[in-house]
């Protein structure tokens, strides 16, 4: 037995691998990753679309009316919103439907480095989560002429591109959770119902007091704090927020990892 | 040991259960360098179990299994292994020279991309979307994909379904030239023609078991019918009543018979029918050796059924 091995690790150098190229195949993947759905308008305009839409209608057209700080918390809400679509659907979804196409078969049938697949698609979410805060920012800087600091842009630029971390690891569950042409329908029936009792489409105060106090138990209340508090009109501390996204990362990822381990 | 004799991949005593089901019951298959082995067998007769088990998709419940002496799921020895698969669909809006690219970027010591392309014959296809390829060239950029790696073993899963007469030659080329440079194949397919052209060594395979292994020759010449057709007069329900012939049925013009004693069912026609004409007698081929095989694992299954 022993003898079989050593034979053939001593004769075959070839198998192993210089780092550099390595982290050329992690490199590769995202890549990948990214122009595939850059070029899939399916996924791309809506999650582009809706957030600076809605930010159009009513943190600019509708935002003055609502007194001077409404733009600036328009952004921070439309932002979370926009940040959580890549995470749930680029990685949530399309988990889903490779885990039933059988790409994701080959993929661990090849010789693909460890995590590069998850990686690349959290590249891409990443990618995606800084576009929308750009555009939104953009928006609210041309358009809306919100008065907003450097500090406050990059803060909140941070914040989006970060946050979309916590929304790729339920993407992750979600997408061990669910298979095939489905998907795309129950991730939206979590994606727009949480959306909604985050306060992020109306301010919490004007919803009942239940439904106040369970906004704690969705991330992207949490995330919503951390955004309105880059733009100036946060309340409280930062960190049990930080603390809560990063617990649900934490949790979400194990589970997920687990799922996977257990069922492909 | 040699490396000529170290198997590159191995499964000895493999057990794989789906819950009650029993996918793989002891299967030993053993592949060495250069060879080109067929693992054919029925549908659910194990072959994608035993496929999966070497490619680390899955764990045995029991026995051992190895690529290049170690455990598939190791990267180091999948590194060294292409993976063509039977149902795989690719990133529809990537071009094929992305896909190859980045299947190349997992390995130590790839083709160059264009050499991968033109072993494949799509050299022509490099800057198009997967998706607007027709499902004949979509197998050749997955077959690209399988070589691109210069694998030492590669695996494919029924590589030339939805491919025309034409690029079923050009791949069976190319496939002969890989393992002539010394790449080892392990083949599933349907196309019993496709074993017969290619394979150094056939395993059928039946209810998780390899039933029958040799060479194609080998095998047909376990199968002792012939086949006898002609153009005679003879009535065929008095013909498939003489002794020596196993089945007789009447095709267009021609009367077919398979028998396993050739030699005296000639003389016997030829006797009854002086005016007998075109005349021929064939070995069987593959595909009757296949389904006499595996009807007698069929059959003695259910034998030891009844006996039981």
């Amino acid at each position: 037995m022993n003898t079989i091995v050593s034979t053939f690790d001593s004769s075959h150098a070839v198998a192993d691998m210089s780092s550099r190229r390595v982290w050329g195949a992690y490199l590769e993947e995202a890549r990948s990753e990214c122009l595939r759905y850059l070029r899939s308008p399916g996924f791309l305009l809506p999650t582009l679309l809706f957030p600076s839409v809605f930010y159009l209608m009513f943190g600019i057209f509708l935002g003055h009316a609502n007194g001077p700080d409404a733009p600036r918390y328009l952004l921070a809400s439309y932002g979370t919103f926009g940040v959580m679509a890549p995470g749930l659907f680029g990685f949530g979804v399309s988990l889903a439907l490779e885990r039933d196409s059988g790409l994701l078969t080959l993929k661990r049938a090849l010789p693909m480095p460890p995590g590069a697949y998850l990686l690349g698609k959290m590249a891409m979410a990443m990618v995606v989560a800084a576009t929308v805060s750009i555009l939104l920012l953009s928006m609210a800087t041309f358009l809306a002429h919100a008065s907003l600091t450097l500090s406050q842009m990059l803060s909140l630029f941070v914040t989006d591109l970060l946050g979309v971390l916590p929304f790729c690891a339920l993407g992750l569950l979600l997408g061990t959770l669910i298979k095939g042409q489905g998907a795309p329908g129950l991730v939206n029936m979590i994606y727009l119902p949480m959306a909604f009792l985050s306060g992020l489409w109306f301010p919490l105060s004007m919803m009942p007091a239940l439904l106040q106090q369970l906004a704690p138990i969705w991330p992207s209340y949490h995330l919503n704090q951390l955004a309105l508090s880059a733009v100036g009109l946060g309340q409280g501390p930062v960190w049990p927020h930080v603390l809560a996204l990063s617990g649900y990362t934490v949790v979400l990822v194990w589970l997920a990892a687990r799922r996977l381990r257990r069922y492909g | 040991m040699s490396n000529h004799v170290a198997p590159i991949a191995r499964l000895a005593g493999a057990i794989k259960h789906y819950g009650s089901l029993t996918a793989l019951d002891g299967l030993d298959l053993m592949l060495h360098r250069g060879e080109l082995l067929a693992l054919l067998g029925p549908n659910g007769a194990g072959k994608s179990t035993a496929i999966s088990l070497l490619l680390g998709l899955i764990r045995a419940d029991a026995g051992t299994v190895e690529l290049f002496g170690l455990d598939p799921q190791q990267l180091v020895a999948r590194r060294r292994i292409g993976v063509m698969l039977q149902a795989a669909s690719l990133p529809p809006t990537l071009r094929v020279e992305e896909l190859l690219r980045l299947t190349a970027s997992y390995y130590p010591a790839p083709r160059a991309l264009l050499e991968s392309a033109e072993l494949a014959g799509i050299g022509d296809l490099l800057k198009r979307p997967y998706a607007k390829l027709s499902g004949g060239q979509q197998r050749r950029v997955q077959f690209a994909m399988a070589l691109c790696g210069r694998p030492e073993l590669l695996f494919l899963d029924e590589p030339t379904v939805g491919m025309d007469i034409e690029a079923r030659q050009k791949l069976w080329t190319t496939i002969r030239q890989l393992v002539a440079e010394g790449c080892a194949v392990v083949l599933t397919t349907h196309y019993l023609e496709e074993a017969e052209a290619l394979a150094d060594r056939v395993c059928v395979m039946a209810r998780g078991k390899v039933i029958s292994e040799g060479s194609v020759d080998e095998l047909r010449a376990r199968v002792s019918l012939k086949r006898v057709r002609c153009v005679t007069r003879l009535d065929v329900q008095a013909v498939a009543a003489w002794p020596e012939v196993v089945e007789a049925r009447q095709e267009g013009s021609r009367l077919w018979m398979s028998t396993d004693a050739a030699e005296v069912l000639v003389r016997r026609l030829l006797l009854a029918d002086a005016q007998l004409s075109e005349l021929e007698v064939q070995r069987a081929g593959l595909a009757e050796a296949f389904t006499e095989l595996t009807r007698e694992a069929d059959s003695s299954v259910s034998d030891q059924r009844e006996a039981a």
